[in-house]
């Protein structure tokens, strides 16, 4: 089977600096996958890139999706071709409601696959459909984007996003980050419940823990730009055993 | 010297000035013509007009339409309101004359005077006196012109202990054959208990060059709620110079709001004096401009009496190579204790050729008081702005949403809903650039 998102040899700096030293990586369709990694080893760098933002700079190197040449286009549009990031730190758009924000994204998405505009009825309908299936208190979306949601709020509106447009890769990053337990389960479930076979998933996150509730088919660890080592699930197992130090020690030699 | 020509004008036709206008209005230009030869039109050499020079507007040759030789315009035919099913009393001056063909839909309540100011100071003399050029400053040249050449206007009296429960719109139409200047008067008196709203829409209909002032007067009795709304759409060609001049009694609560939608060069004053404990004033002013539009919003509250609260703010959306100014003066007097007055001015500039000169002024004599003012100007906000892009909606959309949010809490000062609505729409137009272009309007084409 064709890869959905192929990276090879990916150099990224960012003012001058080099962060991504050289990343292959090949995602399938229906494949779950958890890069791990210690702090301020380029994973959030890698997720940048892979949606286009303009602030790191590709040195080296490719990234297709579905076929297509992802480095030559804009934000909007691999976001039209079906990629979504949840990110690490939502921004608050005062002034914007959710609603507003979300009808321009679903309609945006509707007008580059040449489908008319959704009624109002509907909209407000696949709002609610999929609100009521994460389990989102309906006062998340009646307010302005993210503005005073808690940390818990604004992962739970990432997700929400997420199932509203309905990606073909979705690149969850640090997800877990500032999440109590509870809020954890009912971002964990809503990903579970998402995921098809037809789509695949990216989990970037530090620790074990959000693992539990979204089992990974391959887990990959990043440092210091590269990939040092993949394995299958049992590897982010062994990493809460025993660290990451081994590992990178291992990778120095 | 600039003045010289106005100067001689005023004296060559001051009968003729006279016989076009109503006793009350004449008594007034004497003292206002010595005001103006000792003051003149307001330059940049004065702090407060440091970036708006009032004078060159006037080295121009203008016309004077002083003869009230007729302007044949139907209003109902040549406009059709930006505001539609605002289901408000509706009214026009043509220039600075009022169209007395207007039809309000229904009768007003008892007592209430809305129309003409030339048949207020005939059918209401003693109120007309009491407070026609009584509130606006006697030592301003432009105000000073105003009330030298000012032969109409419009006038909202609402008596004691009465609501008016639609809105009022008044209509400003300016048309001309010539480049004309145009001097309107307004007057609008809510008494003791009085509760009124009033929309002003300023609209251009001739492609020559007008200079307007406006001069309007505003007295909230006690307890009196007053809402005054200004929306201004007019031709690159229009400057316009206003003056509002406002005084509240004890309780009253003004919500005062302009909305420059659309301009050449203006020059807006917002001036309220607290005089009674415990009144209440929000003033609110949105400017969206590009070209090479000029806005200037001067805003002085003097808060001359305990207990009273204010809350001002101002922004700015400015493109291209267009002008902003705000000046906020707050001035707490010897004794005004318990004041409370907060001051917001946020600005974008959305390219390298728009300038925004802001100035906050503090000037507080009481020491038992709130006070605040912040100031910002900068750019739209990179982060949610690739934010939006990562969701899939383009950059120059994603840019258009969040102006019209930033847009969002000068809007919301409006408390008519229709208008309210409505504004967002327009707003949204003016950013896509389309609000010239609405097609069913004569108006605005």
């Amino acid at each position: 089977m064709e890869n959905l998102l192929e990276i090879k040899n990916l150099h990224v700096s960012v003012e001058g600096k080099e962060i991504l030293k050289g990343i292959d990586l090949a995602i399938k369709k229906g494949e779950i996958h958890a890069i791990m990694g210690p702090n301020g080893s380029g994973k959030s760098t890698l997720a940048s890139v892979i949606v286009g933002n303009s602030r790191f700079n590709v040195t080296q190197g490719s990234i297709f999706f579905n076929g297509k040449n992802l480095l030559e286009m804009k934000p909007e549009d691999r976001a039209r071709e079906g990629i979504f990031l949840s990110f690490q730190y939502p921004v608050e758009i005062p002034g914007v409601s959710m609603v507003n924000f979300m009808r321009a994204a679903v309609n945006e998405h509707r007008k580059y696959r040449g489908e008319d505009p959704i009624s109002a009825s509907d909209f407000l309908k696949l709002m609610r459909d999929k609100r009521e299936m994460l389990g989102i208190d309906s006062q998340l979306v009646n307010r302005s984007v993210n503005e005073g949601f808690s940390g818990g709020e604004k992962k739970k509106n990432e997700i929400f996003q997420m199932a509203m447009l309905n990606p073909k890769l979705s690149i969850l990053d640090e997800t877990d980050s500032g999440l109590d337990i509870d809020a954890l389960r009912i971002v964990a479930t809503g990903v579970n419940k998402l995921h098809t076979k037809d789509d695949a998933v990216i989990v970037i996150t530090h620790y074990q823990r959000l693992l539990d509730y979204i089992k990974p088919d391959v887990v990959h660890v990043l440092y210091n730009g590269k990939i040092i080592k993949t394995a299958g699930p049992e590897l982010a197992l062994e990493l809460e055993e025993n660290g990451y130090e081994s590992l990178i020690n291992n990778a120095m030699e | 010297m600039i003045e010289q020509q106005y100067i001689d004008l005023f004296e060559t036709y001051r009968e003729v000035i006279d016989q076009n206008a109503t006793e009350g209005l004449n008594k007034e230009r004497d003292a206002a013509f010595e005001a103006f030869k000792k003051w003149g039109f307001p330059t940049s050499k004065l702090e407060d007009y440091k970036q708006s020079d009032i004078s060159r507007a006037f080295d121009a040759d203008l016309g004077l339409n002083l003869r009230n030789i007729p302007i044949p315009v139907n209003p109902y035919d040549a406009f059709k309101c930006d505001v539609p099913h605002l289901n408000a009393h509706v009214f026009f001056l043509i220039n600075d004359r009022y169209y007395d063909k207007t039809q309000p839909d229904l009768p007003l309540s008892n007592g209430v005077f809305v129309g003409s100011l030339q048949t207020f100071s005939e059918k209401y003399p003693r109120s007309f006196s009491m407070y026609y050029n009584k509130i606006a400053a006697a030592d301003n040249g432009v105000t000073a012109y105003n009330t030298m050449f000012a032969q109409d206007g419009f006038v909202v009296y609402v008596p004691e202990n009465t609501v008016v429960e639609k809105p009022l719109q008044l209509i400003n139409i300016l048309r001309g054959g010539v480049n004309l200047n145009v001097n309107r008067r307004i007057l609008l008196i809510a008494e003791k208990n009085a509760d009124v709203k009033l929309l002003i829409c300023d609209h251009t209909v001739d492609d020559v060059n007008f200079v307007v002032t406006q001069v309007t007067e505003m007295v909230a009795g006690e307890n009196a709620q007053v809402e005054f709304y200004e929306l201004e759409e007019n031709s690159v060609k229009v400057t316009r110079i206003s003056s509002l001049y406002c005084l509240q009694k004890e309780q009253s609560k003004v919500t005062a709001a302009g909305i420059t939608l659309h301009n050449g060069y203006t020059r807006n004053d917002y001036r309220f004096r607290l005089s009674g404990e415990y009144a209440e004033t929000h003033v609110g002013g949105l400017v969206i401009s590009d070209k090479e539009q000029h806005t200037d919003n001067f805003a002085f509250l003097d808060h001359a009496v305990p207990h009273c609260t204010s809350n001002e703010l101002f922004k700015y959306v400015l493109q291209e190579k267009s002008t902003g100014v705000f000046c906020g003066r707050i001035l707490v007097e010897k004794g005004a204790q318990k004041t409370e007055a907060y001051q917001s001015n946020r600005n974008l500039c959305s390219s390298e050729d728009a300038h925004m000169y802001a100035k906050p002024q503090l000037e507080i004599y009481a020491d038992d008081v709130k006070c605040s003012h912040g100031l910002t100007t900068g750019q739209l906000d990179e982060d949610a702005l690739f934010y939006m892009q990562a969701r899939g909606i383009p950059e120059e959309e994603a840019r258009m949403l969040l102006m019209v949010a930033f847009t969002k809490d000068v809007v919301d000062m409006i408390h008519i809903d229709i208008l309210h609505d409505r504004l967002e729409y327009l707003i949204d137009k003016r950013f896509r650039g389309e609000l010239l272009r609405c097609g069913n309007c004569n108006v605005c084409k």
